[in-house]
């Protein structure tokens, strides 16, 4: 078990220093260092300086150990735009980000179970071919464009909820959301339904699977047989043992929000990371780029080791097999 | 000798044999109506983006027909000439249907073209390292591994960010975020197929690597590979809507359905609803019949649904 843990750690590393390798090489060999990384409006005497700052006058190889040495410092650039470090920048913005896609997570669940099941149990009725069919439209919709439409209908057209900004935010055991506040509540809402629609409908389709195969199982019947009343039947045999490809998936689809979210940022202004990275690709905000993709490297290996790491518990054959 | 007269009566056989076997794909095919419905649906579709100069009422770009006063005009309206625009103008006074009609065959056409390449590339990748095996396919898998573990749209910004936006990146794009779904699949099937009596023979007749995989074992893994090839191709459609919406993906010289429904994100306040929500329509449209499709060919040609 160390053993796997250890090497699949080492593997994450490696994985790591690669992708630094290529957003490195991405930004300093496709194009002109100076220009890439230097602000297009400093003067000369500025440019000489950061270039010396960033060690540009080296060679390459020196470079690179340069921006490693400084990323290990969290030290990433300033952002041309904020004048501030790039870095801090966006560990600003990573909470919206995540109160987001948590969020977004929990409507997926909550809706998502119970429909699932409901279709998983009467799968001939008009009601589950309906949610069924929605959960079709539900992968197959652009996020960007059920954005607009949502807007369009809830905020243009109904004038019930709000469509931009993250609305007022409350601090509640020290973390500060705007789930805490009815209007960060009303400002969460559309956005956070807009990043759940594709992931309601796989939690749909898994639940309803789920519900399918298990409800034939021999302690469903027995359950029944036993008397018990339908609704302990599904609440409580049924609905555990549903419950854990809901979650392996959920858990490993946590990193696909969390990059989605830059769309669903941009399309409700919501003051994200994935917002920021848009518009400093829009800027040309170079160590802003670059520090965010340092960032979301780091946070997908993390969670993939995590998963990696979780799975090896759960199923020793994993793990029997990464050794052999 | 022997063996040559039978090759002979086998390829007569085979022609029969394949005619049959297309009556057979089709009466599959035809068993779920709706998914005759989509197809016709597509195919209806890839006709307008191929012939979309000719089947528009305008020509969207086309300077001298484009009037600035028939901006914003709402769907079914008429300009002073009497022309009518049943989905009404954008904001420059463009048709929207025609401007749909133009953008359906750059969004098609983008989706196509990066999904053909992709196939191609990950399909030579995934074939080898299912026949060759040892380290290089231990490199390619883990690389395909590594890769998928990111969500595509992410690996695209990334691409696009470093590089810049245009017609040739987005297609690249496209392309590295693609390859690795075709080469897994192309492996998985080809894992299977190595080990079938046929490449033996083949093998023992000497044949070189290349005729095995190429003439051999990749026929015999198409089918799978078609089923990726239809999802992941909605899929790149879609993505490139996303891109280009954010206006990171296709310049505007190349409008594509995303970037029409950015154009009209601009006028989404005022209750100009139809200049984002006609385009998004007709890629609904594209994407969820592309998806029946595939779904439909997918379970065609799943052994454990084999009726």
């Amino acid at each position: 078990m160390t053993a796997f843990v250890l090497r699949r750690s080492l593997q994450s590393i490696l994985v790591l220093f690669v992708m630094s390798l290529i957003v490195f090489a991405g930004v300093n060999l496709v194009g002109d260092p100076v220009d890439m990384l230097i602000n297009p409006e400093a003067d000369q005497q500025e440019i000489e300086r950061v270039i010396k700052d960033l060690g540009l006058d080296r060679p390459v190889t020196e470079q690179y150990w340069y921006f490693l040495v400084n990323a290990f410092q969290g030290d990433l650039g300033k952002s041309f735009v904020f004048g501030e470090p790039a870095l801090k920048l966006i560990v600003q913005r990573m909470p919206a980000t995540f109160e987001l896609a948590l969020f977004s997570l929990l409507i997926a669940v909550v809706f998502g179970i119970p429909l699932g099941i409901y279709a998983g149990l009467k799968p001939a009725s008009k009601v589950s071919r309906t949610i069924m069919a929605g959960s079709i439209l539900g992968f197959s919709m652009p996020t960007f464009w059920v954005g607009i439409i949502l807007i369009m209908f809830f905020s243009v057209h109904l004038g019930w909820l709000p469509s931009t900004g993250r609305g007022d935010v409350a601090t509640v055991f020290g973390i500060t959301s705007s789930i805490f506040t009815l209007d960060g509540l009303s400002h969460i809402f559309l956005p956070a339904f807009n990043l759940a629609l594709f992931k309601l409908s796989s939690v749909i389709r898994l639940a309803r699977a789920g519900t399918r195969e298990i409800i034939l199982q021999d302690y469903i019947k027995f359950a029944r047989a036993k008397g018990l009343s339908e609704k302990r039947v599904i609440n409580v045999h049924l609905l555990k043992n549903i419950l854990i490809p809901i979650v392996t998936v959920i858990g490993l689809e946590f990193g696909s929000l969390i990059a989605f979210s830059t769309v669903t940022e941009t399309v409700f202004a919501w003051p994200g990371m994935g917002k920021l990275i848009i518009e400093a690709i829009y800027n040309l905000d170079r160590p802003i780029i670059v520090a965010y993709l340092m960032i979301i490297v780091l946070i997908f290996v993390t969670l993939n080791l995590i998963v990696d790491i979780t799975y090896s518990l759960l199923d020793p054959r994993v793990r029997i097999k990464g050794e052999g | 000798m022997a063996q040559g007269s039978t090759g002979g009566q086998i390829t007569a056989g085979q022609q029969a044999g394949s005619q049959a076997g297309w009556r057979k794909l089709w009466s599959d095919y035809s068993e779920s109506p709706l998914a005759v419905a989509a197809l016709f649906v597509f195919a209806t579709i890839l006709f307008i983006a191929i012939f979309a100069p000719f089947v528009s009422p305008t020509d969207p770009y086309d300077l001298a027909t484009v009037d600035i006063m028939n901006s914003r005009l709402a769907p079914g309206s008429e300009d002073f000439a009497g022309n009518l625009y049943i989905l009404g103008t954008d904001g420059a006074g463009r048709d929207m249907l025609s401007s749909i009609f133009y953008g359906l065959r750059v969004s098609l056409g983008v989706g196509a073209l990066s999904g053909l390449i992709a196939l191609i590339v990950g399909a030579i990748l995934g074939l080898s390292a299912a026949y060759f095996g040892g380290r290089y396919e231990t490199i390619i898998m883990r690389i395909v591994d590594i890769q998928l573990s990111f969500p595509s749209i992410l690996m695209a910004l990334v691409i696009l960010a470093i590089f810049g936006k245009g017609v040739e990146k987005t297609i690249i794009a496209l392309i590295l975020v693609q390859w690795a779904y075709y080469a897994r699949a192309a492996r998985a099937s080809a894992l299977v197929e190595k080990n079938k009596e046929y490449v033996e023979a083949a093998k023992c007749l000497a044949l070189g690597d290349r005729r095995i995989i190429l003439n051999h074992i990749t026929p015999n893994c198409m089918a799978p590979l078609i089923v990726v090839g239809t999802l992941q191709t909605a899929h790149a459609i879609s993505l490139e809507a996303t891109l280009s919406f954010l206006g990171l993906g296709l310049p505007i010289t190349e409008p594509s359905l995303g970037l029409l429904i950015g154009n009209g994100f601009e006028y989404m306040y005022t209750g100009d609803y139809w200049i984002s929500i006609f385009p998004g329509i007709a890629l609904l449209i594209t994407i969820v019949s592309i998806n029946l499709v595939g779904d439909q060919l997918r379970d065609m040609f799943n052994p454990r649904l084999q009726r």
